[in-house]
């Protein structure tokens, strides 16, 4: 070693962070690869979901339970439920997609915190190999996802406390990137970059981060306690000690309920900046979405009980859950009509992206109607805890944000990779997965009126054929991830180039090399005011080429 | 925007009229004609289908219209081939926004309202203490939840027949303090007040008849107590609805709703020789 080289002159040579394919699995600081990190991992653990869906479909499929032990039954429908919610869909919408777009969106070269952001990540894996490997060492947790004791303090203790922990660790995973994502929003923007010019997803993710800060901590404590109720024989929750289980299930959807919207509101802000690309046309409403998103926000924090409708809660709060419950269709249906007014007047590539985020529409405004009717207290009295509501929250979850989630895959695919998907098999994907879906989860409606409580591995015979039917649905979903899959690996060895900005969008990362370099952009972050200046204004549309409707829907 | 349409005779106002008239007909045609609920059972389960017949309808218009518009945009504003070039510039429309918020919010206070006064005829919003001050001094314990027999008119709150129901892994036991008897099925007679008195030994469980639409949890540690009359004679399943450990789906039993002379047989072949107990037309607090 000579006395020469300074550490400045060598520090080129030896990066701090790995690069090529090993920095995927490093402890990197750059938001794209965290975001990538979080994308991978989830889809890893979606399929194990999705595995786990199998086997319940497979039981349901003949009333006796006759395929797998009642236990295992119930462990294999709670970690289902587990690994789907804070596994699959809070770090997707959130962890990726808010990873790898937010610090675009706000000018910034990288998240506020990127060590942070890196360890939020990385609390992942651990908690979710821990949890499916509670399977095979003592047994799962068997209670569902949500652990109501005294149910949780009664089944075997080991699986129940691996649950626990776990679902802490990627608590605060959670709590770290919502800090680190509301940060970098509120501080991190380039000079001249206003909030209400900012693209709507930093909006929606900055309404969710709020959303996961004020309420992951209250699950964080309950379940601290039901854990000492379990280990230590203290008696919060357990009534044999004088404990109140209701107060569990008031602090558990306190945070829990939330989490639909921590699930929902990033998908809301993704399918804002997928639209209008693909429609040529503005983000109808763009004040009113913001207001919209901060009212859900609001709202959303005030409506945990009517989960409780049948549970132990007094006359007067059964009403005025309803009534707050009920009125958040309201800025949500708001978002709905600016959507479809974006969509009107525009010219609409039918690719794969627009084709899932429409039917993300269509899916998410029967679960919301299905939610308007949950929340009228009479008619929650007779289906709660029934197949009505499994379909009903599976047309949020998975009709909305898993549609949006494969939406935002087709979008950003050339931006990440560099290349483009092949757009057949991708509404190969689409048609397979909506038609599977809605076989799998709207015959599920019927069954929960009819009589079939949710959590069951044995039900009344009566109900055998609609089963069989949703389990039908069930397979063909499984099977529309095969051409997703073989699309997404060839395509990045083959796909043909996409180029930096395929789709002509305006938002800043598309106005970078795709895909991006490390610190986004070569020169100054480039400061983009309208992000969704997309159309021609209607006094110099081209006569020639249009026609009536073109005009009418100026709307003046 | 009044020149310049050339291309079509009718207004698009009448069009849109005309398409709002038959979603309206074409959905309340839905909502009375399609019927997706078991049998009703009890005297609550005709008001509830009402309130699910308005809410169906409801729900079909705007679920067809608004797939209706998506697929009329997609349809309409796809990009044909050999198009370029951008839709129109519209970033917003105040009094449009304005519009579709105010009708949302209008028909969720509608259906908010009318769903709480389907809840109140059902006796809902009836203080629980009720049940609470008329029975005796057994009962001094407080009710947490459920629906009061005071929802079931209030002139014969006398007549209502009380059990007591303990639910634990995985059975539904009933207690007909009357005639003390006790069960694993559920009897009881056509048109008469029944209040449960529901109580867990063990784990949270919920004691669910769809025909009667009527569904209450039953907890360890907090009593609840339902409050239904049935109507319709015959046998009817009883589900527990809330996950209470691997033998969840098998913890199934019967109500058996009987007219009033078979149930008297019923409960004058099972009740223990009490004289004092014989006559189940008597409500414990006159015997007290």
């Amino acid at each position: 070693m000579t006395v020469a080289l300074s550490p400045e002159t060598r520090a080129p040579k030896q990066p701090l962070q790995p690069s090529g394919w090993l920095r995927y699995f490093s402890f990197s600081v750059d938001h794209k690869v965290i975001g990538l990190q979080y994308l991978v991992c989830g889809f890893a653990f979606y399929l194990v979901g999705g595995a786990l869906a199998g086997a319940i479909r497979t039981e349901l499929l003949s009333p006796v339970s006759d395929f797998m032990p009642r236990d295992v039954y119930n462990q294999v429908l709670t970690l289902h439920g587990t690994v789907m919610i804070f596994l699959w869909i809070v770090p997707v919408v959130n962890g990726a997609f808010g990873n790898y777009l937010i610090p675009f969106y706000v000018g910034a070269r990288d998240m506020a915190f990127p060590r942070l952001n890196a360890v939020a990540f990385w609390l992942i894996p651990p908690a979710g190999l821990m949890l499916i490997a509670s399977y095979f060492l003592t047994g799962a947790a068997q209670s569902g996802w949500t652990a109501y004791p005294p149910l949780s303090i009664t089944t075997p203790a080991t699986g129940q406390i691996i649950w626990i922990l776990s679902v802490l660790l990627l608590g605060g995973s959670s709590i770290f990137g919502g800090i680190n994502f509301i940060a970098t929003i509120l501080k991190l923007r380039r000079p001249g970059l206003k909030l209400m010019q900012l693209p709507m997803y930093c909006w929606a993710m900055l309404g969710t981060s709020i959303l996961v800060v004020l309420s992951t901590p209250v699950l964080a404590g309950t379940l601290v306690l039901l854990s000492f109720d379990i280990v230590a024989h203290t008696g919060f929750f357990n009534p044999a000690l004088g404990g109140n289980v209701v107060v569990y299930q008031h602090l558990f959807w306190f945070y829990s309920h939330p989490a639909v919207y921590i699930m929902v509101l990033p998908a809301f802000g993704l399918v804002s900046e997928i639209l209008p690309v693909h429609a040529r046309k503005p983000l109808f409403g763009y004040v009113t979405m913001v207001y919209s998103i901060m009212a859900i926000v609001i709202l959303g924090l005030v409506v945990w009980a009517h989960h409780m409708f049948t549970s132990g809660t007094p006359p007067w709060m059964r009403l005025f859950f309803t009534i707050a419950t009920a009125f958040i269709a309201v800025p949500t249906g708001i978002k709905f009509f600016n959507w479809l007014a974006t969509l009107w007047g525009g010219r609409i590539s039918l690719n794969s992206a627009i084709l899932f985020s429409c039917g993300f529409i269509v899916n998410f405004v029967l679960g919301g109607i299905t939610g308007v009717a949950l929340a009228q207290v009479p008619f929650d009295i007779h289906v709660h805890d029934t197949y009505f509501v499994v379909a009903h929250f599976h047309y949020i979850v998975f009709g909305g944000s898993v549609f949006i989630i494969f939406a935002s895959v087709y979008h950003w695919y050339p931006k990440v990779t560099g290349r483009m998907l092949n757009e057949d098999l991708g509404r190969l994907h689409c048609a397979l997965t909506f038609i599977g879906f809605n076989l799998c989860f709207g015959p599920q409606h019927w069954l929960g009126l009819n009589g079939m409580p949710r959590r069951v591995a044995e039900y009344d015979p009566q109900f055998t054929l609609i089963n069989q039917l949703s389990s039908v649905g069930a397979l063909m979903m499984a099977i529309s991830t095969l051409p997703f899959l073989w699309n997404v690996i060839h395509s990045a060895l083959k796909g043909p180039p996409a180029g930096d900005n395929p789709w002509n969008a305006l938002t800043p990362e598309w106005l970078t090399s795709s895909p991006p370099p490390v610190e986004n952009w070569i020169g100054e972050a480039p400061l983009v005011e309208e992000p969704y200046g997309y159309g021609v204004p209607a006094d110099q549309l081209d006569l020639a080429s249009t026609s009536g409707p073109d005009l009418w829907s100026s709307g003046k | 925007m009044k020149s310049g349409i050339s291309a079509v005779q009718i207004p698009s106002s009448i069009l849109t009229l005309v398409i709002g008239m038959v979603l309206a007909l074409g959905g309340l045609w839905i909502g009375q004609n399609i019927n997706l609920l078991p049998t009703d059972a009890s005297l609550n389960a005709p008001i509830y289908d009402e309130l699910f017949q308005v809410l169906f309808t409801i729900g079909t218009i705007l679920f067809v219209g608004i797939v209706g518009i998506l697929i009329f945009s997609l349809v309409r504003f796809r990009k044909k081939a050999g198009q370029i070039g951008d839709g129109v510039a519209i970033e917003g429309n105040l009094p449009l926004e304005i519009f579709w918020t105010a009708v949302p919010a209008v028909v969720i206070l509608f259906v908010g309202l009318y769903s709480y006064d389907i809840y109140d005829r059902m006796g809902g919003m009836v203080p629980l203490a009720h049940d609470h001050m008329a029975m005796s001094e057994s009962q001094d314990q407080r009710i947490w939840a459920g629906i009061s027999s005071g929802s079931i008119d209030s002139g014969e709150v006398a007549n209502v027949l009380s059990i007591e129901v303990t639910a634990m892994q995985f059975a539904f036991l009933f207690h007909y303090p009357d005639g003390d008897i006790t069960s694993g099925e559920l009897h009881v007679p056509a048109d008469r007040p029944v209040t449960l008195q529901m109580e867990a030994k063990d784990v949270i469980h919920a004691f669910w008849v769809p025909q009667f639409r009527l569904k209450q949890d039953v907890i360890p540690g907090q009593p609840t107590q339902l409050s239904f009359t049935p109507t319709r004679p015959g046998r009817y399943p009883i589900v527990c609805a809330e996950l209470c450990g691997p033998y969840h789906g098998g913890m199934r039993s019967t109500v058996v709703v009987e007219d009033p002379d078979e149930w008297q047989d019923w409960f004058q072949t099972n009740a223990k020789q009490d004289p004092a107990l014989q006559s189940p037309e008597t409500n414990p607090v006159s015997n007290a």
